[in-house]
């Protein structure tokens, strides 16, 4: 065993004063062996975590602010020698990441400029080169920040209103950004080279291929594109419902009846790009989604493996050191109070639970089972009407606006109704308040989530039923829909449209004159009624049914996101008027820390929701032969076989062996097998971590009952750990910390 | 200038003004930029006792009660605590370095472990280099202003020492305090 020591200033130096001696530090080397004396103060456990294996020490150790240097070897014995070390350690780590006051830091600093005047130049050049990389790089990161958008807008909310509400300002942002770039996406790989074709630049033509095997009585395709002398308010019917006008230009899949475009001699595969490109905003939005969600997973996963982190993370961390507004500080307070007493709260009710006699438990049972008939009974009807007045209104969309716009009204109405009743009903379901919250929201999802769904249904029942003989020659109606892709975008259209004329109004006339009324009003009834609460969790499902609609809608629609950007980018700065103006926050403020995650995972639901009505029309539905780009084939899904068929024969075998049962079989076994191994670990460390719990335990009371117990520290296991200022009563200053150590063993290992 | 500080304590605006490498990179002859706003904030709490030169260093401490004042720790009900914790008295009062101190450590750019730190010595009410029950009461008294019965207050308690307290000595050590604060999701959030 080699015994390796230096010193190291300890961080907690200055808990005891100024003037206090840093003391000698065991460091851990590099094989990790050897337990060195030390002296009673001890320095913060931190460094010595880099080298432990596990994830988190890897990362840190990668990454990180504080630049790491192998441990150095070499005794330390005497005060010389531990000067010299600990100069060599001080100069690790940057003079302010050191947590002693000022003076101390610039001593530190001069130590570490001294030191580097006997360094090679070499050494030398490279020290001051990633010094100023750093500062670089930090500058640049602060200047960066500058470029996001809203950042003063999104600090103010939080400053005044908390970080919950926060939250849902920063998740429209992250939805503005997202649209904006599937728009950039559709746009430069659809939209552009048809343009660019159409007007002929960069020597474009256009290749019309002729459908083969097809009856001509498919291609009827006639949009009336308003021509000839019409009044000015169909022009504003049409650009509220998609027709006339509109349904001709780019906004629509039926403009995009091309089949090839040449510039100069290169040849552009429209069809194959409009689907790659589907393909491309739903696996970007997709990953991007995971991405953000992944930190809030961690946490929260962390936080659910020790659900007793609860009250430490109250009242620890529970303080909001950015508020500096006094109305905000009293909502904080008031917040963490009531926080503090709905756990207490819980702890009582499940204890009541626990101890409830058959009887009662039969009871409640059942009438939870009665409750979620009703719930069920509800959305059946739901259900139900969105599919009648869907049928009604494609079969008289001619008659006038309202007709058109009775899907999204019904929809809306739903949408509004449903949380009402389900708030109402899940007070007789007698769950715990958080668990009543949890499932009240998880219903409103499935309500709005599921409305689109059964919209989609229906409209697909009129465009695929064939009941008579009606879609015989093409696979679907083509008497009523000639062209089924652009009035389904049309749905999506007016869906979107409806939404936002919905959020506008109800700012406008709902919340002001509420808040005018409450103001100057004294009536009882009126300020029973009382001001507008902020609720997040509403506000978030409205803008992620607006987001499902938009990702279903584009593949129909492909200008549809630049549509979902501008109407995101207005809605923020009318909530925060609204919010700024009328709102008073809410009573029941959630935690950002699991909100955001939250809200995440709701929007990846209705992004894999999307999924599946996309996947239904893009692969099973026959594309219509009157126009689009896919006229050409029986569904839109069969350009890529087409495309592969073109490729060499090679990459083909390749292909078709990735997609056969021959790959797809052992790849999943491998998968699951993986999943497995990771999920043992998991359990194992899990293990490990108790034990060493108890352990821990066990050490500090061995350790207490007995005083005068010879030394044993170099018989101990060869680890090494450091030990606190804090404990120097409690431990002989020469005995190794082994709490300690286990107590950060198993912080990496969970 | 207040108003263009007012958001002083706001997240990213502080992160590069606090440059402390620049600190220790000038020979104190001439303040860097990003330190003249915080000795204009220093200053402006007491222009006839802070100089504006700090070239010969002066021993220059202002008060606790002027620094609790500050917009940006007012309204925090930790405000003495904090200031205690960094000035190197112990009783409150700052001196300049002990000012940009506290600004560093509290602001976003500032490790993990070393907020965890000065957090420990915050919420360490009787400066015993533990967190015991007293202090958890006191912490809890100014979190809710004393809006919770002495009861719940009791019962928080346990339970936070319940879940925190890894050795079972009934309080909380810098050890315990570290690994709960390490898990603590809301930590880097909030405390800056």
């Amino acid at each position: 065993l080699s015994e390796t020591g230096s010193a190291l200033a300890s961080p907690l130096a200055a808990l005891r004063g100024p003037g206090a001696r840093p003391r000698q530090q065991p460091r851990l080397s590099l094989a990790g062996l050897s337990v060195l004396a030390e002296e009673p103060h001890g320095a913060a456990p931190v460094h010595f975590l880099q080298e432990l294996p596990s994830c988190q020490s890897a990362r840190r150790r990668r990454g990180g602010t504080q630049e790491r240097r192998p441990a150095l070897l070499g005794t330390a014995r005497s005060r010389g020698d531990a000067a010299r070390a600990e100069t060599g350690e001080l100069a690790d780590r940057p003079a302010r990441e050191h947590p002693k006051s000022m003076a101390e830091k610039r001593r530190i600093r001069d130590f570490q400029q001294a030191d580097t005047e006997h360094l090679s130049r070499w050494k030398k050049w490279r020290r001051t080169s990633s010094k100023s990389l750093k500062k670089a790089l930090s500058e640049v990161k602060g200047l960066s920040s500058y470029l996001v958008l809203w950042r003063h807008d999104i600090h103010s909310i939080e400053g005044k209103f908390g970080t919950g509400i926060q939250s849902y300002f920063s998740f429209l942002r992250f939805l503005v950004l997202l649209n904006f770039i599937i728009f950039i996406l559709m746009f430069s790989f659809v939209t552009l080279p048809t343009i660019i074709s159409q007007y002929g630049i960069f020597n474009s033509t256009i290749a019309y291929i002729s459908p083969k095997n097809i009856d001509d009585i498919c291609t009827i395709y006639k949009p009336s594109g308003n021509k000839g002398l019409v009044y000015f308010y169909t022009y504003l019917k049409d650009l509220l419902s998609g027709t006339g006008f509109l349904e001709v230009t780019s906004l629509f899949y039926g403009y995009y009846s091309i089949d090839a475009v040449w510039i100069s001699v290169m040849s552009y595969n429209l069809p194959l790009a409009y689907l790659l490109a589907t393909f491309a905003y739903l696996t970007l939005s997709s990953l991007w989604i995971i991405k953000r969600s992944v930190e809030g997973f961690k946490q929260n996963l962390v936080h659910d493996a020790d659900p007793f982190q609860s009250y430490c993370n109250k009242v620890f961390a529970g303080w909001d050191f950015c508020i500096t507004d006094p109305s905000a500080a009293r909502l904080k307070h008031r917040s963490l109070q009531y926080e503090l007493q709905t756990d207490l709260q819980e702890e009582k009710l499940k204890q009541k639970i626990a101890e409830r006699k058959m009887g009662e438990k039969l009871r409640i049972y059942t009438l939870r089972i009665f409750i979620n008939i009703i719930v069920i009974a509800i959305l059946s009807g739901c259900f139900y009407s969105i599919y009648r007045v869907t049928v009604f209104s494609q079969e008289n969309s001619s008659v006038n606006l309202l007709v058109q716009y009775l899907p999204s009204m019904v929809i809306t109405l739903a949408n509004f109704i449903g949380p009402l009743i389900f708030a109402f009903l899940i007070r007789f379901e007698d769950y715990t308040p958080a668990f009543e919250i949890k499932l009240t929201l998880l219903r409103c999802v499935f309500v709005r989530l599921a409305n689109i769904g059964v919209l989609l249904f229906s409209l697909w029942s009129q465009i695929a039923g064939c009941g008579s003989d009606k879609c015989k020659p093409c696979g679907y109606n083509y008497k009523l829909y000639p062209c089924w892709e652009s009035d389904v975008g049309q749905e999506m259209y007016k869906l979107m449209i409806f939404d936002f004329i919905v959020i506008l109004a109800v700012a406008l006339f709902a919340d002001f004159p509420r808040k005018l009324l409450v103001t100057h009003c004294s009536w009882k009834l009126v300020q029973w009624f009382g001001h507008k609460e902020f609720e997040i969790s509403d506000n978030v499902l409205e803008i992620i049914y607006g987001q499902t609609i938009c990702w279903i809608g584009t593949f129909f629609s492909p200008l549809l996101p630049a549509i979902a950007t501008i109407k995101y980018f207005i809605i923020f700065y009318v909530k925060k008027i609204v919010l700024i103006h009328t709102r008073k926050p809410a009573a029941r403020p959630i935690r950002a820390s699991s909100s955001n995650f939250f809200f995440l995972v709701v929007l990846l639901i209705g992004l894999l929701l999307a999924f599946i009505p996309l996947g239904f029309s893009i692969a099973r539905i026959p594309s219509s032969k009157a126009c689009g780009p896919f006229r050409n084939y029986n569904t839109s899904w069969e350009v890529i076989p087409d495309t592969i068929l073109q490729f060499p024969t090679g990459l083909q075998q390749i292909l078709f062996g990735i997609a056969s049962e021959a790959f797809a079989v052992p790849f999943f076994v491998i998968l699951c097998i993986i999943m497995f191994y990771v999920i043992a670990l998991a359990r194992a460390h899990k293990r490990v971590v108790e034990q060493l719990r108890e352990q821990l335990v066990l050490v500090r009371s061995e350790r207490e009952s007995c005083v005068s117990c010879p030394l044993h520290h170099l018989a101990q296991p060869p680890l090494l750990f450091p030990s606190l200022p804090s404990q120097t009563h409690t431990w002989l200053p020469t005995l190794p910390s082994r709490p300690l150590f286990l107590l950060h063993l198993f912080w990496s290992c969970s | 200038m207040p108003s263009e500080q007012a958001g002083f304590f706001v997240k990213r605006k502080i992160s590069h003004k606090i440059q402390l490498y620049n600190v220790y990179s000038s020979t104190y002859s001439l303040l860097r930029d990003q330190n003249t706003l915080l000795h204009g904030r220093y200053h402006e709490m007491a222009p006839n006792v802070v100089p504006m030169d700090y070239t010969k260093d002066p021993d220059v401490k202002l008060p606790m009660q002027l620094i609790i004042n500050m917009p940006e720790l007012k309204e925090n009900p930790f405000k003495e605590r904090i200031v205690e914790s960094f000035s190197e008295d112990g009783e409150g009062s700052l001196s300049f370095n002990d000012f940009v101190d506290m600004f560093s450590v509290l602001s976003e750019m500032a490790p993990r472990e070393l907020k965890a730190i000065y957090a420990f010595k915050i919420y360490d009410f009787n400066t015993d280099n533990f967190i015991c029950k007293a202090d958890l009461e006191k912490t809890l008294n100014k979190l809710t202003r004393e809006e919770l019965t002495a009861e719940e207050i009791t019962l928080v308690c346990e339970k936070v020492i319940e879940e925190a307290d890894m050795d079972g000595d009934g309080k909380l050590g810098f050890a315990d305090f570290e690994n709960m604060i390490s898990k603590a999701p809301d930590f880097l959030r909030y405390y800056f």
